[in-house]
């Protein structure tokens, strides 16, 4: 009899994507600056770390709330016992109170509507599970996060449809492309529940424009079954215009007068603009009642630590703190955002414009030898142990056009981003010039490229096998 | 509109258990505020060492404040912070009579969390696991709702004092192949809840044996493991299965251990659960499956630091299982004192008790009826063995360890006075009609007709509320109590 269950035994988890390879690669080799300078610099993990200093200081400031204190009071044996999932209410209010903030107080949550999920990732897939059946399907606009094949499918065996954006219009929804979409969807015999999008986008790093939004609400609109998931885990990373626009704003500006409020969900969670992502802290947020119960009873499977509920109350009540820090923190990635790009640019790469998100999405085309996945592939072999970068292929994102790439910029000091933007400078200069002495020489240069590269990839499937 | 999962009712959450909590949340006792209110021993919750932990952080504020080692370092979710220091308190909660490997223990929000993942481990929709009952009602929900997995119910008997034995398994076995269901494996929890007792070596080896026999799996939930209070000592499933060499038929694959600090610590708030498994597939399956409830690393760290402290983890276990059996044996004696009995039990937060003689028949419409009157009428919510799926009506789980001890003894001197009336109602032989009764319940104080009349008129839907003799005997109770008054 089989051992564990299909689930456990399948590959759906997604787990063996390059995504999750080449920060296998920088796990054995990672760069330190005084240990190992030429490690593999990590540029694949979207982290948000430019700001601690300011939530180290708010911690200094008030060590009593981190020391189960209110008001001079011990409160560990409440917050030690408090397992009630329907979350600490003050830390809702605060945390309703910082996602208005955060949308420049144009819309307002109510505390009752949310459901404290352990991370985003916990509260995507119980959204799955609360709005689609085994086999029911989902439409994801393309390039997307690739840990959503695991979350949002794995356990709960819903299917995703992708909807094919490119970079003729800089990757935005159009109607044609939903429309394909579902009739994909059609065709696979698949039932559509829905649309789940990422505002501000993973990995694009922009917002989705006004029209994109009512695009997709009218879309749902027609079909009466079907919902949309707006997961706006990056809204507090916006550092440039044009701003950020909730889908919440976009049902304000209707008057919900097409009654799909109840239809239209938010995801939420402090990982990327905090910078938190060991707190797990998520949240849904839902007009619709009966998908907050169900959804509140499912979080008993990963509830927020009340440890972390209680800190998090206080900080984010502080709103002196809160409005300093968003400002703060904005400026910080944009300044980060811009190295980047100029960095890049020297090295005669382009991105995708971006107003926001913790990484820019950058346009290697020009540097495949065919446009085809294999030659991404073999670029991004040559990134990861060449160069000594790890970032993240568009493939793996399920992008439709090969050669783009998403680069990390927050999560590494400014020095060690120069670092990795001088060696990419130097890897693209070497390889013009290998290219141009190639030709210039004919065919020997040529047979040793060919040969390093098929030695990396035979290297590649051997670590394959042995994973 | 929603999906089949988020509109059905197979998470459980209208069973007796929760309908118990919902009324306690409306008239909570409380000494100065509400006196008469109704005291919560439906809560199998450790109150009783908070003390020890709350000196403990007084003497590290450093970690506490996440000062030592600076918040840059902890708040990152891939770094793994805690587990040398777990699997080594674990090793210490079973008189280091096994020794465990950091690498096979997967961290989880809570035993909730990896009981759950458990099930999606190892069975696919529409299999099931064996389970014993009397069992914890949130099973119900934790290992069926999401997973689509089905519990076979193992019934056990007062008859052997609640033991498995080999026999009622391969009865269980037998009744599933019937309903053509496929088990995965026995699901058990030691020390068990609601029971309150340990599991003894050769109900482990029946354990084993059954499990060599067909190839299945066992999942040990030994949440309560730090709360054995008495002897016989605890012996884990994972020492047994250490100490047997022959014949174990690679079934060392196949036993997994739950754990958390939820009982034992008395931090369930703090969502720290956890999966060990000598099974490296199971373990890769089970880490990957561990993101959709990680662990905070705030909590992580404190945890960490914690365990660190030998000499407070020591002390602190000594300390918490002398209290637990100083409380246990507080209730045993109020209990006995009223002409209760309960099961011989040597560890958890609650007994198991025997109120058998005072249903007014051997069914289990009596023990709801008797249930709803120690509600409302005792002012004490405790667990009915139904919402247990327990076989025998008239067992109660009644929790001790959270509570203060003078609140205690008023639940066990309003219950000796219950029993009391009760038992110079029979010894009367008085009887009186449906009208009558109705009548003498007119007269109760409001708050108690308001209580029963709410429950009555609220939960009428689920199954009948009876009419005749059994109610009959239920005013007569009421009647004579109020006319002592």
């Amino acid at each position: 009899m089989r051992l564990l269950s299909t689930k456990a035994t399948c590959n759906s988890h997604g787990q063996d994507s390059s995504y999750f390879l080449g920060w296998q690669e920088y796990e054995k080799n990672p760069y330190d600056e005084i240990h190992n300078p030429k490690g593999i610099i990590q540029m694949g993990l979207a982290e948000n770390q430019l700001s601690f200093d300011l939530l180290e200081s708010w911690l200094a400031k008030n060590p009593d709330v981190a020391g189960f204190k209110r008001d001079g009071k011990s409160i560990f044996r409440e917050l030690a016992l408090f397992q009630d999932y329907h979350g600490l209410p003050s830390f809702k209010k605060a945390l309703v109170d910082f996602m208005a903030e955060i949308r420049g107080n144009k819309v307002t949550f109510d505390p009752d509507h949310i459901v404290l999920t352990a991370g985003a990732t916990s509260a995507n897939e119980t959204l799955m599970f609360c709005l689609a059946d085994q086999g029911e399907a989902f439409l994801l606009p393309t390039p997307y996060y690739p840990g959503f094949d695991r979350d949002l499918k794995w356990r709960t065996g819903a299917e995703i449809v992708p909807i094919q954006c490119t970079s003729s219009n800089n990757f935005q929804i159009t109607e044609t492309a939903l429309k394909q979409a579902y009739e994909e969807a059609r065709k696979r015999n698949l039932r559509v529940k829905g649309v789940l999008v990422t505002n501000p986008s993973n990995p694009l790093g922009t917002t989705m424009s006004r029209s994109e939004l009512n695009l997709l609400v009218d879309f749902i609109k027609e079909k009466t079954d079907m919902h949309l998931i707006s997961d706006e885990i990056y809204s507090g990373t916006v550092f440039s215009s044009p701003g950020f626009v909730s889908v919440m704003e976009i049902l304000k500006e209707r008057n919900d007068t097409d009654g799909i409020g109840n239809r239209v969900h938010v995801v939420y969670s402090l990982s990327k603009d905090l910078g938190l992502p060991g707190f797990r802290v998520g949240a849904i947020y839902s007009e619709n009642d009966t998908v907050v119960a169900a959804a509140t009873k499912m979080s008993s499977f990963g509830l927020v630590s009340s440890q972390t509920q209680y800190l998090l109350s206080a900080m984010l009540g502080d709103k002196k703190f809160t409005r300093n820090y968003i400002v703060e923190n904005q400026k910080r990635l944009k300044r980060r955002q811009r190295m980047m790009v100029s960095g890049l640019q020297k090295a005669g790469i382009s991105c995708l414009e971006s107003n926001a998100g913790l990484f820019c999405w950058v346009d290697m085309r020009h540097l495949l030898h065919s446009n085809t996945f294999e030659a991404e592939m073999e670029l991004w072999k040559k990134i990861v142990y060449q160069v000594g970068l790890n970032i993240s292929p568009g493939s793996s994102c399920h992008c439709t056009e090969p050669g783009w790439f998403r680069v990390c910029f927050a999560n590494m000091s400014e020095e060690t981003l120069t670092l990795a933007m001088k060696r990419l400078k130097n890897f693209v200069v070497e390889s013009t010039c290998t290219q141009r002495s190639a030709l210039f020489n004919g065919t020997s240069k040529r047979k040793s490229l060919t040969k390093w590269v098929f030695r990396l990839s035979s290297r590649d499937h051997r670590e394959q096998e042995e994973r | 509109m929603l999906s089949r999962k988020a509109s059905e009712d197979s998470h459980g959450q209208d069973s007796y258990y929760f309908l118990g909590w919902q009324e306690y949340e409306k008239n909570p006792y409380h000494l100065i505020r509400n006196p008469t209110g109704i005291i919560q021993m439906g809560l199998a919750e450790n109150q009783l060492s908070f003390d020890l932990l709350k000196s403990w952080l007084r003497r590290n504020p450093d970690i506490v404040g996440m000062k030592k080692d600076g918040l840059s370092s902890l708040v990152l979710d891939h770094e793994v912070i805690s587990y040398g220091e777990l699997v080594e308190f674990m090793s210490k909660i079973r008189g280091n009579g096994v020794k465990f490997a950091p690498e096979k223990l997967v961290l989880t929000a809570g035993a909730t969390h990896a009981n759950e993942i458990m099930m999606f481990c190892l069975a696919d929709p529409g299999e099931a696991f064996i389970l014993p009952t009397p069992y914890y009602p949130g099973f119900d929900r934790d290992l069926k709702w999401r997973t689509g997995v089905e519990i076979v119910p193992m019934h056990c008997s007062s008859s052997n004092g609640f033991r498995i034995t080999s026999s009622s398994l391969e009865e269980a076995y037998q009744k599933a192949q019937k309903l053509n269901l496929k088990v995965k494996g026995v699901f058990v929890t030691n020390p068990s809840n609601p029971l309150g007792i340990t599991m003894t070596k050769t109900e482990l080896y029946h354990l084993i044996d059954f499990a060599i026999e067909k190839n299945i799996h066992i999942i040990s939930d030994e949440i309560y493991s730090g709360t054995v209070f008495n002897s016989p000592k605890f012996v884990s499933i994972m020492e047994v299965a250490n100490e047997r060499t022959s014949n174990m038929n690679n079934v060392r694959n196949r036993i997994h251990i739950v754990y958390s600090l939820s009982k034992d610590l008395g931090v369930p708030g703090f969502r720290v659960g956890m999966i060990y498994s000598n099974n490296e597939m199971l373990v890769g399956a089970a880490t990957k499956m561990s993101s959709f409830g990680l662990v905070s690393s705030q909590t992580q760290y404190l945890v960490a630091n914690l365990l660190k402290d030998k000499k407070f983890t020591s002390k602190y276990i000594e300390e918490n299982q002398r209290r637990l059996k100083r409380r246990k044996e507080m209730l045993k004696s109020g209990l006995r004192n009223a002409g209760i009995r309960c099961l011989k039990s040597n560890a958890g937060l609650f007994c198991w008790v025997d109120m058998r003689h005072l249903l007014s028949s051997a069914t289990f419409e009596a023990e709801k009826e008797l249930w709803m009157m120690i509600l409302c009428h005792v002012g004490l919510n405790i667990s009915p063995g139904s919402s247990c799926h327990c076989y025998e009506p008239g067992w109660f789980r009644v929790c001790f360890a959270n509570m203060s001890e003078d609140t205690l003894k008023l639940a066990m001197r309003r219950m000796k006075a219950f029993i009391d009336s009760t038992v110079s109602v029979v010894n009367q032989g008085k009887g009186c009609t449906y009208e009558q009764s109705v009548n003498a319940i007119r007269e109760l104080r409001s708050w108690q007709m308001h209580g029963i009349r709410q429950i009555i008129g609220d939960h009428s839907d689920i199954g009948d509320w009876p009419r005749g003799e059994s109610v009959t005997h239920a005013f007569r109770v009421l009647a004579v109590s109020n006319e002592e008054r």
